[in-house]
C-alpha cells in the first residue's frame, strides 16, 4: 500500500507544532500501525529528519501507553483496540492518514505525538486504592464470598488500561470514564466499600483540579474505549458521588 | 572485590524462613524515617516493594522509564498466579508447590528460596483480595482456580486473561496510596544510567530524565533493582519494547554477579512471525493448552498443500494429523512444561511440518473442546446432543467465556477466526530465569544493592512454571525484601543523608555523560534498531531453543564484531538534552550487546541440557534433554572483568536436602 | 455548596433542572392540547393557571429560575468544556462515536432560548401586562382567542415549528441523558430510553401540530 501521512510535529512542550506530510510506500497490510510508524522513522532517519516521537511499550494492547489520534479517532478506526493492535489492513491503498497526539489541556504535549498523562496518576493517588497495609496479615482470601456478578462487573471496570482514549475522544476532554472505572471497581467489592465515600469525593475533586472537562453523556468514550468500559460506570460514580455528597 | 555467600539459614528447609525472620536485625520506626531506599522499576516486584517499604516507614524513591508506573510489563501477564491455598481440596500444599517449582526448574534453583516462595504464596492471595483485586470467582462467591502447564493440581488464581494487569494495578494502587501520603517520591520517565558505589556499598544512582535529558544524581542507603528480565536481547520477544537489561547490567559492571544468563524461557503459545517488519511477538496464555490440542499434519504433502492454500486444516482427517505432544508425552499430553512443548514444536517444524508460509507454526486446535463443551451444555440444558450445529454453537459460547479476549486478540492480529479454524502458534522468547545473582536476603554481591523479581535469578532454576512469575514478583516485593533489607539497613541508622557531591557520584555522572556524548556525536550510518535486529538474529539462531558448541562460539565472535561495529557506525539523531527515544534505545542496545556475549559464553560453558537450556550434545537417544547432575548442579555466577569475554565464573553449588534429584519426566 | 462546585454536581443540577423543565413541558403541552378539543375547557384551565396564586407566585418564579439556571449552567459548562481542549484537532470525527444531538446541545439550546424570547414576547409579556401593569378586568374567555390570533401568521408558525424541531433534538439527548447524570443506568434503562425518545418526538411535534391546527382552522 502507498500512504500519505499527516503527522503532528512539535519539538517540545513550549514549541509551536504543525502538521507535516510524509509519503510511505509498500506498506504491508499485516503491519501493526506502530510497526508502520517504525518504518516511517527508519525512513525519516535516512533522510536526515528527526524521527517522530510517540509513546508505546507492550505492543499488545494492555499497557495503555500508545496514544495516537488517527483519522479523527482515538486509536484509529477499529473498535476495541489500542493503536498497537490496529493493523494496516484497516486502511486502503492511497489513503491519507492524519495522526495527532491525544489532545486535552490536562494532557500537555511533550514532543510530537507524546503527551503527559500524569494527571491520571494523580487522580489515582487521590483515592484509587483500598487502605490496607501490605503486611500479608489480612484475613483469608475466601473469608468474604463475593457475588459472582459483582465480581465480574468489578473486573470489567478494572480492565481499564489508563490510555486516555476517553479523554482524547470526548468533545469536552472529560475523564469521567477513566475515573468512574476505578470508583466502580472498588464500589462493587466489599473490600472497597469501606472507604467509598471519601474515595469518590477526593478522586472527583482531583479530576476537576486537573482541568478535565465535564461529562455531557455523549457516550463517545464508551465507543472508543479499547477495553469497552461501560457508561454504566459513569452512572454508578454519579450515584456514588451524590450519596457521598449528601452524607457530608 | 565482591564475596559471594548465599547466606542460606541453618535448619530444616521448612523452618528456615521463620527462623531467619526471627533473628533478622530490625530498624525501629523512628529510624526508618532517616533511611532512603531507591527502587528501580515498577512492575509487580518494584511496585509492591516500594509500597511496602514506604508503609514500613522508609523514604522511598521509585523510578520507571514509562510515563506511569502502571505501564510496567508485568501488566501483560495473562494466565494467573499460583498459590498453595488448596481451596480445591485436590491435595495441594506448600510442599507440593515447592516440589513442583524445583522439579519444573529442572533442579537448578535454590531450595531455601523456593520453599520460602511457596510459603508466602498464600499471603499474596489474601493480600491482593484485601486490596480489591477482582479475581475470578465461582457462583458460590469463592475464588476460582485453574490448572496450569506442568502440574497436577488446580492452584492458579486468575482474573480472566488479565491476571498480571489486575495484580499490577493492585500493587500500583498500594503505591499510589503511599505517593499520596508523600512516602514514595515517584519519578516517571526516568532511566537509571548507573549505580553509584561508595566504599563497596550501593549509595545511589545516576538517572536521565527522558523528557528533557537532564542527568540527575540520587542518593540512598540502599538500591533495589526491579527492572525485569532481558528477553529483548533477542529483539523479537514477548517483552515490551522498552524492556531492557540496563539496570541489571550496570550493577553487574559495578560488581554484582550475573547468574545463569543462558536460562531463557521460550514460550510455546505465541502468534507466529508475519514478516520482516515485526517489532515484537504476542503471547497467548498457556491456559489455552488446557483445551487446545496441538498438531501438525502427518504427511509432508498435506503440509505443502496447506502452505499453498490448497487444503484447509479443518479438511484434514483425524488420522492424518499428528498430535505430537499427546503422542510423545501421554501422561501430560498438551500440558507438558513450556520448554518441552516449545522444543517439540521446533522439532516438528525443523522436520518440515510447519504449517504457515515461513514454516514456523503449528496448530492449536479447539474444535474438539468446542464439541466436548457443546455436548455437555446440550446435556445440561436438555437439548439434542446429536445436533452438530447446535452443539458447536453451545461449545463456542463456553470457549468464548473462557478465552474470549485471547481469541479476539488472535483474530485482530492474524485476521483469521479461531472459532472456525485452528490457531497457528510458534514459540517465542518470553522470560529469563537467569539474572542478577542474589543471596537469601536478595542482596547482590554489591553491599546494599538488591535485585528482586525477574531481575534476579533465584527461584525458577532452569525453567519457570506457568503462573509462577507473578507469584515470585509479589513475594519478593511484598513479603521478602521489606524484611530482609532491614538486616542491612540496621547498620545505617546513623549514616545520615547520602551526599551526592561525593567523588563517586561525580565520576559516575561524568561517565554517563561521556557515553551519551559519544552516541550523539557518532553520526554513523546505521540506526540503533539495525543493530538490535542483527543481535536478535544471532541470539535466536545460535542461542535459541537448542544450542551447540560450534554455533555458540560463532555467536560470541559475531556479537563481538557487531558490538565493535555498533560503536563505530551507529547513528543517534537529535540532541542529548531533549526527549530522544533513539538515544535511550542506543544505551539499552549497547548493554544488550554485552549481555548477549555473556549469555552465549554461559551457554557454551554449560554442556548439559537442563530446563530451557538444550545442548544438542547432551540428549537421550529419543531426543529428550539430558541433564548432567554430577558436573552441573550449580549456579553459574559471572563476575565482570572489563569485557564479557573475561568474565570470571563463580559456582554456587546447589544442595538438595529436601528433594531427591530426579530425571524430569512428563511421559 | 459542593454540588454546584464540582463537575458531577453541576451535571446533576443540569439534569435535575432539565427534568423539571420536561415536567413543565408536559403540563404545558397537555393544556395546549386541550385547545384542539375544547375551547371552553382550554379557557377554564388557562384561567386557573393564570390566576391561581400558587401557580403565579410560587410555581412561576421556580420555573423562571429553572429556565435561567438551566441555560446559565449550560453556558458555564460549555465554556469550561471548550477550554478543556485548547488546541483543537485538525481532524475530529465526532460523528463516528456520538450522535449529532449529544454533540450540539449548546446549539439546540441556543435556538430554544431564542425561541423562548419570542415566546415571552408573544404570550408572557402581554399576559403580565394585562394582569399586573394595566390591571385589566378578568376575562376567563380571552385565552383561546389570543392563542388562535398568534397562529395566524405563517411566518410565526414556521419559526415556531422549526424551534420545536430543535427542542426535539435537544430532548432526544437531554432527557435520557439526565437519568444517566443522576446515576440511573440499569436493566430498565433500555425501556426508559425508548420512552424518552418517544416523548422527545411526540411532545414537540404535538406542539407543532397544535400550531398548525389553529393556523389552518382559523380561516
Amino acid at each position: 500500500m502507498n500512504l500519505t501521512l499527516k503527522v503532528w510535529r512539535q519539538a517540545n512542550s513550549q514549541a509551536k507544532g504543525k502538521m507535516e506530510t510524509y509519503k510511505m510506500e509498500e506498506v504491508s497490510p499485516d503491519m501493526s500501525f506502530l510497526e508502520m510508524m517504525d518504518v516511517l522513522n527508519e525512513q525519516l532517519m535516512t533522510q536526515g529528519i528527526e524521527p517522530v516521537a510517540f509513546d508505546h511499550d507492550c505492543r499488545e494492547g494492555i499497557c495503555g501507553m500508545c496514544s495516537m489520534f488517527i483519522n479523527g479517532e482515538a486509536h484509529g478506526p477499529d473498535r476495541l483496540v489500542t493503536t498497537c493492535q490496529l493493523h494496516m489492513r484497516k486502511f486502503k491503498d492511497g489513503d491519507t492518514i492524519t495522526i495527532e497526539p491525544f489532545r486535552a489541556e490536562a494532557f500537555p504535549v511533550i514532543k510530537d505525538l507524546t503527551v503527559d498523562r500524569s494527571a491520571f496518576d494523580r487522580v489515582q493517588q487521590a483515592g484509587g486504592f483500598v487502605s490496607v497495609n501490605t503486611s500479608g496479615n489480612t484475613q483469608d482470601a475466601n473469608a468474604i464470598p463475593i457475588d459472582k456478578h459483582d465480581a465480574d462487573k468489578a473486573f470489567d471496570a478494572a480492565t481499564c488500561i489508563g490510555c486516555g482514549a476517553c479523554v482524547a475522544t470526548c468533545k469536552n476532554a472529560s475523564a469521567m470514564l477513566f475515573v468512574s472505572a476505578k470508583v466502580s471497581q472498588y464500589a462493587l467489592l466489599p473490600q472497597g466499600k469501606v472507604e467509598a465515600t471519601d474515595r469518590v469525593l477526593s478522586m472527583v475533586k482531583q479530576m476537576d483540579e486537573e482541568g478535565f472537562g465535564n461529562c455531557t453523556n455523549t457516550g463517545a468514550c464508551e465507543v472508543e474505549c479499547p477495553k469497552g468500559i461501560s457508561l454504566e460506570n459513569i452512572a454508578r460514580m454519579n450515584r456514588e458521588y451524590l450519596s457521598a455528597s449528601l452524607k457530608g | 572485590m565482591a564475596k559471594q555467600d548465599s547466606k542460606i539459614p541453618e535448619g530444616p528447609v521448612a523452618d528456615k524462613w521463620n527462623n531467619h525472620k526471627g533473628k533478622i536485625n530490625l530498624v525501629s520506626p523512628a529510624n526508618k524515617r532517616l533511611i532512603d531506599v531507591i527502587v528501580v522499576g515498577t512492575g509487580l516486584a518494584g511496585a509492591s516493594a516500594s509500597a511496602t517499604l514506604a508503609e514500613l516507614g522508609y523514604n522511598v524513591k521509585t523510578f520507571c522509564f514509562q510515563d506511569s508506573p502502571r505501564r510496567a510489563h508485568s501488566i501483560a501477564a495473562q494466565g494467573g498466579i499460583n498459590a498453595a491455598k488448596n481451596y480445591q481440596g485436590d491435595g495441594d500444599s506448600t510442599y507440593r508447590l515447592f516440589y513442583d517449582t524445583i522439579k519444573g526448574g529442572d533442579y537448578r534453583s535454590r531450595e531455601a528460596n523456593v520453599h520460602r516462595l511457596a510459603e508466602v504464596s498464600t499471603n499474596i492471595i489474601d493480600q491482593c483480595v484485601a486490596q480489591g483485586v477482582p479475581f475470578a470467582r465461582d457462583y458460590g462467591g469463592l475464588l476460582d482456580n485453574r490448572s496450569f502447564g506442568g502440574v497436577l493440581v488446580s492452584r492458579t488464581f486468575y482474573a480472566k486473561g488479565q491476571t498480571g494487569q489486575q495484580l499490577l494495578l493492585g500493587a500500583y494502587s498500594a503505591m499510589n496510596r503511599q505517593i499520596g501520603r508523600g512516602k514514595i517520591k515517584m519519578y516517571n520517565r526516568h532511566e537509571m544510567m548507573d549505580v553509584v558505589v561508595v566504599d563497596g556499598k550501593a549509595r545511589g544512582i545516576i538517572t536521565r530524565n527522558l523528557v528533557n535529558g537532564k542527568i540527575e544524581r540520587h542518593g540512598a542507603h540502599a538500591v533495589v533493582i526491579a527492572s525485569g528480565g532481558y528477553g529483548n536481547v533477542f529483539f523479537l520477544s514477548t517483552n515490551a519494547m522498552g524492556s531492557n537489561v540496563s539496570a541489571s547490567w550496570k550493577i553487574h559492571k559495578k560488581g554484582a554477579h550475573f547468574a545463569n544468563p543462558c536460562f531463557t524461557q521460550i514460550h510455546p503459545t505465541c502468534i507466529p512471525v508475519s514478516g520482516d517488519h515485526q517489532s515484537k511477538l504476542t503471547l497467548m496464555s498457556e491456559s489455552l493448552r488446557n483445551d487446545g490440542r496441538i498438531w501438525v499434519p502427518k504427511k509432508l504433502e498435506d503440509v505443502k498443500a496447506i502452505r499453498e492454500g490448497k487444503l484447509k486444516p479443518t479438511e484434514l482427517a483425524e488420522e492424518d494429523r499428528d498430535y505430537y505432544l499427546e503422542r510423545r508425552y501421554p501422561a501430560f499430553g498438551n500440558l507438558v512444561p513450556r520448554d518441552v512443548a516449545s522444543r517439540a514444536a521446533k522439532e516438528r517444524c525443523d522436520a518440515g511440518f510447519g504449517v504457515n508460509k515461513t514454516g514456523e507454526a503449528v496448530y492449536l486446535d479447539f474444535a474438539a473442546a468446542i464439541m466436548r463443551y457443546g455436548k455437555e451444555q446440550a446435556h445440561v440444558k436438555g437439548l439434542d446432543e446429536n445436533d452438530a450445529v447446535l452443539v458447536k454453537k453451545l461449545g463456542q459460547t463456553v470457549v468464548r467465556s473462557k478465552y474470549g479476549n485471547l481469541f479476539q486478540m488472535y483474530e485482530k492480529i492474524v485476521d483469521q477466526d479461531p472459532y472456525e479454524t485452528p490457531m497457528m502458534i510458534y514459540p517465542a522468547v518470553h522470560y529469563t530465569m537467569g539474572g542478577v545473582w542474589v543471596d537469601y536476603n536478595l542482596m547482590t554481591t554489591i553491599q546494599g544493592c538488591y535485585a528482586i523479581g525477574e531481575a534476579n535469578f533465584s527461584d525458577h532454576g532452569a525453567n519457570r512454571l506457568g503462573a509462577s512469575a507473578l507469584m515470585q514478583g509479589l513475594a519478593d516485593g511484598y513479603f521478602v525484601l521489606p524484611y530482609t533489607i532491614g538486616d542491612y539497613l540496621a547498620d545505617d541508622i546513623r549514616t545520615g543523608p547520602i551526599d551526592t557531591q561525593l567523588p563517586e557520584f561525580e565520576k559516575a555522572e561524568a561517565a554517563v555523560k561521556a557515553q551519551i556524548e559519544g552516541f550523539i556525536s557518532n553520526k554513523g550510518k546505521n540506526s540503533v534498531d539495525y543493530y538490535h535486529r542483527k543481535l536478535g538474529k544471532i541470539m535466536w539462531n545460535k542461542c535459541g531453543m537448542s544450542r551447540n558448541a560450534k554455533e555458540l562460539k560463532e555467536a560470541i565472535k559475531e556479537i563481538q564484531e557487531l558490538r565493535e561495529d555498533f560503536y563505530k557506525n551507529v547513528n543517534v539523531p537529535g540532541k542529548a538534552d531533549e526527549f530522544n527515544e533513539q538515544l535511550a534505545k542506543a544505551g539499552r542496545v549497547a548493554d544488550f550487546l554485552e549481555l548477549g556475549e555473556l549469555f552465549a559464553k554461559d551457554a557454551l560453558e554449560r554442556t548439559e541440557s537442563c530446563g530451557g537450556h538444550f545442548r544438542e550434545e547432551s540428549q537421550t537417544p529419543e531426543g529428550e534433554a539430558l541433564r548432567d547432575d554430577e558436573n552441573f548442579t550449580f549456579v553459574s555466577a559471572w563476575e565482570y572483568k572489563g569485557v564479557p569475554a573475561k568474565a570470571k565464573l563463580h559456582k554456587e553449588e546447589l544442595n538438595y536436602e529436601e528433594i531427591e534429584v530426579k530425571t524430569r519426566s512428563y511421559k | 455548596m459542593t454540588l454546584t462546585a464540582s463537575s458531577i454536581g453541576r451535571k446533576v443540577t443540569m439534569a435535575l433542572s432539565g427534568i423539571f423543565l420536561v415536567l413543565f413541558l408536559t403540563q404545558h403541552f397537555s393544556i395546549n392540547l386541550l385547545s384542539v378539543f375544547s375551547e371552553s375547557l382550554f379557557n377554564q384551565v388557562s384561567h386557573f393557571m393564570g390566576n391561581n396564586p400558587i401557580v403565579q407566585f410560587i410555581l412561576q418564579p421556580i420555573l423562571i429560575f429553572g429556565v435561567l439556571f438551566h441555560f446559565v449552567m449550560g453556558f458555564v459548562l460549555e465554556l469550561k468544556n471548550s477550554k478543556s481542549r485548547g488546541v483543537k484537532y485538525a481532524n475530529y470525527k465526532g460523528g463516528t462515536n456520538a450522535s449529532w444531538m449529544s454533540r450540539n446541545m449548546i446549539y439546540s439550546g441556543i435556538v430554544i432560548l431564542s425561541f423562548l424570547g419570542l415566546h415571552f414576547y408573544d404570550f408572557w409579556v402581554p399576559e403580565m401586562n394585562y394582569k399586573y401593569v394595566e390591571v385589566l378586568p378578568l376575562n376567563p374567555d380571552r385565552y383561546f382567542e389570543e392563542l388562535v390570533h398568534k397562529f395566524e401568521s405563517p411566518v410565526r408558525v414556521g419559526i415556531y415549528a422549526l424551534s420545536f424541531v430543535f427542542l426535539s433534538l435537544h430532548l432526544l439527548h437531554g432527557f435520557a441523558s439526565s437519568f444517566q447524570s443522576v446515576g440511573i443506568n440499569n436493566k430498565y434503562s433500555k425501556a426508559l430510553k425508548s420512552f424518552t425518545t418517544a416523548f422527545s418526538l411526540v411532545v414537540p411535534l404535538g406542539f407543532v401540530f397544535i400550531a398548525l391546527f389553529h393556523h389552518l382552522t382559523a380561516f
